[in-house]
């Protein structure tokens, strides 16, 4: 059997297949997808129940799953900018926050918290915690799964909430929604303003690359891999093929046999990483919003480089995490201020695709 | 007279009773039909909630699965129950319970008074019909359909085939021609009546039982052999997109709909709280309004549709990847290749930039960095000049670059030295225009003060390179604008070409070239090809150059500027 090529730039991707090999890969996905699930099942004993407030969650409701860590800056704005777009509960992991995140969430009447101190390496960046949380509670629910740094923004969120969003989906036939991680950064050097927790961190991070994205398609999975943006081109502007994925599908309609491969870059079965048009036009699409770059982000880079618990290989990012504790300015003369999502849109980083 | 509504229903009931009790406080009488999938509960909750009003009645309830017979037996029955109980109704109007009053009822209700005898329902011959998903419009009639097309796909699909292929047919019932159109309708008492209760119409349910989607053929049909005055359009603003799903209308569109003049809209998304507010407060649509105008609605669901179908060209994103066999314009704009131009002119650059009204980049693809045009560090939408970026993957960046500069066309020069991995990509895309001189790259060379063994070495590998890429350009599947010259053909007359490339680029600016850039002093230069061959390379693309000291051209060229006429 030949072998697949690393990635489809554009215009390189074949259309979809049927032959011999395709099946076996297919066959090879599927043992996959179970070992994961399997995972999963055997990494929930990492969890430690602080409280759950899920009964009673309506069929319909729309959940947030997402592992936290020393989050307390964001997480009063992350949840404000969730529940105005419809999120119905919270599905929180707390790996070992030292700061007032466990305080914070304890109290919310909408959010369920797990405790644990387990290595989040080892729980694959936290997604054998977050695959068995989805199967628990997500199954036949739309889930959205983030991080607490990321805020969604969709075509038309401030007047259509996510319950039109996942209707429009229902409708549709789609079961899974992608988005662009967008990396926001400040005018000046990261530590330059301060925030407070709370803080809209929007009203520091006013800045984005608009159009520096490298887009392929991976084979296997047949899942999109984007590269770019401010990191890349700060960071990694020697190794480009190390810069952070971009593409992510936090919005998926759940089923128990679904897992999250790879962050939530990819998911198995394949045809949940189908959110792209192959025929030239365009479906509907979101960003999220990065807010990584706060001021905190230079200290909690040499505290990541410390604890080597991300990325599967940290010493090779050891001159991302020394370009991030020599508090970059990451603005340029090309950089564009954030306005909201039509201007995203015009500028092609997400798209309406068909929702008027 | 009055207007009598019947009303569909089958979810969000609250809003349902909404509409329904605007409708009946309003003196026109409602007949709501719910769906006997809707919990029993939910129904009887919405009796109690209208029970205060006397001119609201409920009908038999039938099962409305989507496409089926049951949604025209619902139909039939609410219309039924109309038309006995309230003999004061001129015409019926259909709606569902996802409707909404975009104008005051007495207005539509004077509307009406001013056409009492036409009835508004789409109704359109099978024939002329465009817009039928699943490809089947007169077959609806012939074939029979015991499948559910949106449960059993498959047996839909074969069962479908078998009928064409063994050429089965069904009789159409006499008289009968099928016609298509939009469900909502709104028809006369006389001619509901004669289809409601005609002699035919035992013969009529039993043809439409088994025809797919028979809302919206059975009363559009039918209505031609009872109707005098027929108004084929629809009084509901109700839109379809490409998969034929009905477009769903949210607070957004509050703009939109106010200047559409349309009665009624559907569907409502039922959370649409502003909306559901505005159009039925007491207040809403004191201003006299023109007729029923959704054109201006109709553009901008056509871009939507173009937007979900054709994608904007040269953008490739999160949602939007063609694969290899759905290309539709590789980049979003055209741009301008120059290979050698800018060995042979001195200041070809700045020239350009001058002349065309463009920003002239340098050697995108060198293999140290990106050369932006003024030297940038960084270029629109953030480019980055770090070459490794680029070489990751080159197509992003062209078409990234292209992408964002739409509006400004870009210029940039391309050699052998470049990287040439982008060079299929470029040739294959109908918005280049590609302009080579070949064996130019030997000018550099032949001007450097290095050993020439060195230059031996590097002129062949040049040349080669140079080769490849010219071949690539004279492949059969090139979609560019191609044009190449040797080195010998292209300074004997650098007018001609100039022009041609500079009317491209800019067309508007007609006027003919006065000045062309400053030749490189080529005085000298057959001698260094001479050489070249002396010490056993054969240079092929420069053309023929004579081996004196002489240009092929006249001397004392580079000095004067051209004037030409």
């Amino acid at each position: 059997m030949g072998a697949l090529p690393h990635a489809h730039p554009i215009l390189d991707l074949p259309a979809p297949q049927r032959d011999l090999q395709h099946l076996w890969q297919a066959w090879r996905l599927r043992q996959r997808r179970r070992r994961l699930i399997f995972r999963a099942l055997r990494k929930r004993r990492d969890l430690t129940l602080v409280a759950d407030r899920t009964a009673g969650l309506a069929r319909t409701a729309i959940l947030c799953v997402l592992v936290v860590r020393n989050e307390a800056e964001r997480l009063a704005h992350f949840l404000a900018h969730h529940r105005r777009l419809g999120v119905d509960h919270f599905l929180v992991v707390d790996n070992a926050s030292t700061d007032a995140t466990p305080a914070l969430l304890r109290d919310q009447p909408d959010v369920s918290l797990w405790q644990t101190a387990a290595s989040y390496k080892r729980s694959r960046f936290g997604l054998d915690w977050t695959n068995w949380l989805l199967l628990r509670h997500g199954h036949g629910r739309w889930c959205l799964t983030l991080d607490a740094d990321e805020l969604l923004v969709y075509p038309h969120w401030e007047t259509r909430p996510l319950p039109a969003l996942t209707r429009w989906l229902d409708d549709h036939g789609q079961d899974s929604f992608g988005a662009l991680m967008l990396d926001l950064y400040p005018e000046g050097p990261l530590t330059a303003k301060g925030h407070r927790p709370g803080d809209d961190p929007l009203a520091t991070l006013r800045w984005f690359d608009a159009g520096n994205y490298s887009v392929q398609v991976q084979p296997r999975m047949r899942n999109l891999w984007i590269q770019g943006g401010a990191r890349a081109r700060a960071f990694f502007a020697t190794d480009p093929r190390r810069a952070p994925t971009l593409n992510k599908l936090p919005l998926v309609r759940w089923h128990w046999r679904y897992a999250y491969v790879n962050s939530t870059h990819a998911a198995l079965p394949p045809r949940l990483n189908a959110v792209f048009d192959e025929t030239g036009g365009e479906r509907i699409s979101g960003v999220l919003l990065h807010t990584k770059f706060l001021p905190s982000a230079v200290e909690k880079a040499a505290e990541e480089k410390g604890r080597r618990q991300h990325f599967a290989n940290p010493s090779r990012y050891a001159a991302y995490y020394d370009g991030l504790l020599a508090d970059p300015v990451l603005h340029c003369p090309a950089s564009l201020a954030y306005t909201g999502w039509r201007q995203l849109e015009g500028l092609g980083l997400m798209s309406r695709g068909g929702w008027l | 007279m009055t207007l009598g509504f019947v009303m569909l229903t089958h979810t969000a009931l609250d809003r349902a009773a909404q509409i329904a009790r605007h409708w009946a406080t309003r003196g026109c009488p409602v007949v709501i039909h719910v769906d006997l999938r809707t919990p029993r509960a939910q129904a009887e909750q919405l009796q109690a909630d209208l029970s205060d009003l006397p001119n609201i009645r409920f009908s038999t309830r039938h099962a409305c699965e989507w496409g089926t017979w049951g949604l025209v037996a619902a139909t039939q029955a609410a219309a039924s129950l109309m038309l006995a109980e309230f003999p004061q109704v001129r015409h019926v109007y259909l709606a569902s319970g996802a409707c909404l009053p975009l104008r005051p009822v007495e207005e539509l209700r004077a509307y009406l008074e001013a056409r009492p005898r036409t009835d508004f329902i789409e109704s359109v011959t099978t024939a002329d019909v465009g817009w039928t998903i699943g490809g089947l419009n007169a077959e609806r009639f012939t074939l029979r359909f015991p499948f559910a097309w949106r449960k059993n796909r498959l047996l839909f699909d074969v069962y479908v085939e078998l009928q064409r292929r063994f050429r089965i047919r069904r009789k159409l019932p006499n008289g009968l021609v099928p016609h298509l159109g939009s469900q909502w309708w709104c028809l006369t008492r006389q001619t509901l009546s004669a289809i409601l209760d005609g002699p035919g119409r035992a013969e009529f349910d039993a043809f439409f039982r088994r025809v797919w989607i028979p809302d919206e053929s059975y009363f559009q049909s039918l209505v031609r052999l009872f109707s005098t005055n027929i108004e084929s359009r629809s009084l509901t603003l109700s839109k379809f997109d490409y998969q034929g799903k009905p477009h769903i209308f949210y607070d957004d569109h509050l703009q939109l709909l106010r200047r559409s003049d349309c009665f009624v809209a559907r569907k409502i998304w039922p959370q649409a709280n502003k909306l559901y507010d505005t159009f039925l407060a007491p207040s809403a649509g004191s201003e006299p309004r023109a007729e029923p105008n959704p054109g201006k609605i109709d553009r901008l669901f056509a871009k939507a549709v173009e937007r979900r179908t054709a994608g904007r060209p040269g953008l490739y994103m999160q949602s939007r990847f063609p694969n290899r066999e759905w290309e539709t314009g590789r980049t979003a704009a055209p741009y301008s290749v120059f290979e050698g131009f800018s060995e042979v002119f001195e200041d070809f650059d700045t020239w350009l930039s001058k002349l065309a009204g463009t920003r002239v980049h340098g050697h995108l693809f060198a293999p140290d960095r990106v050369e932006y045009a003024g030297g940038a560090s960084v270029y629109n939408g953030c480019l980055s000049d770090s070459a490794a970026l680029r070489d990751y993957n080159p197509r992003s960046f062209l078409t990234n670059l292209v992408w964002n500069t739409r509006g400004e066309r870009q210029c940039f020069q391309f050699g052998p030295n470049d990287a040439q991995e982008i060079a299929e990509f470029i040739a294959g895309d109908p918005n280049a225009q590609v302009s080579v001189i070949t064996g130019a790259f030997a000018i550099p060379l032949f001007q450097s003060n290095r050993n020439f063994g060195e230059i031996r070495a590097e002129a062949a590998q040049l040349q080669k390179t140079e080769a490849e890429f010219v071949a690539i350009l004279r492949a059969s599947w090139v979609k560019a604008r191609v044009r190449i010259w040797s080195l010998a053909e292209f300074i004997e007359s650098p007018m001609e070409p100039l022009q041609t490339i500079v009317d491209e680029i800019s067309p508007r600016s007609s006027r003919r070239l006065t000045e062309v850039p400053r030749l490189a002093d080529l005085t000298g230069f057959g001698q260094f090809l001479q050489n070249l061959r002396n010490q056993g390379m054969k240079p092929v693309l420069m053309g023929d150059f004579p081996v004196g000291p002489d240009l092929p051209s006249t001397p004392g060229r580079r000095v004067r500027p051209y004037v030409v006429k």
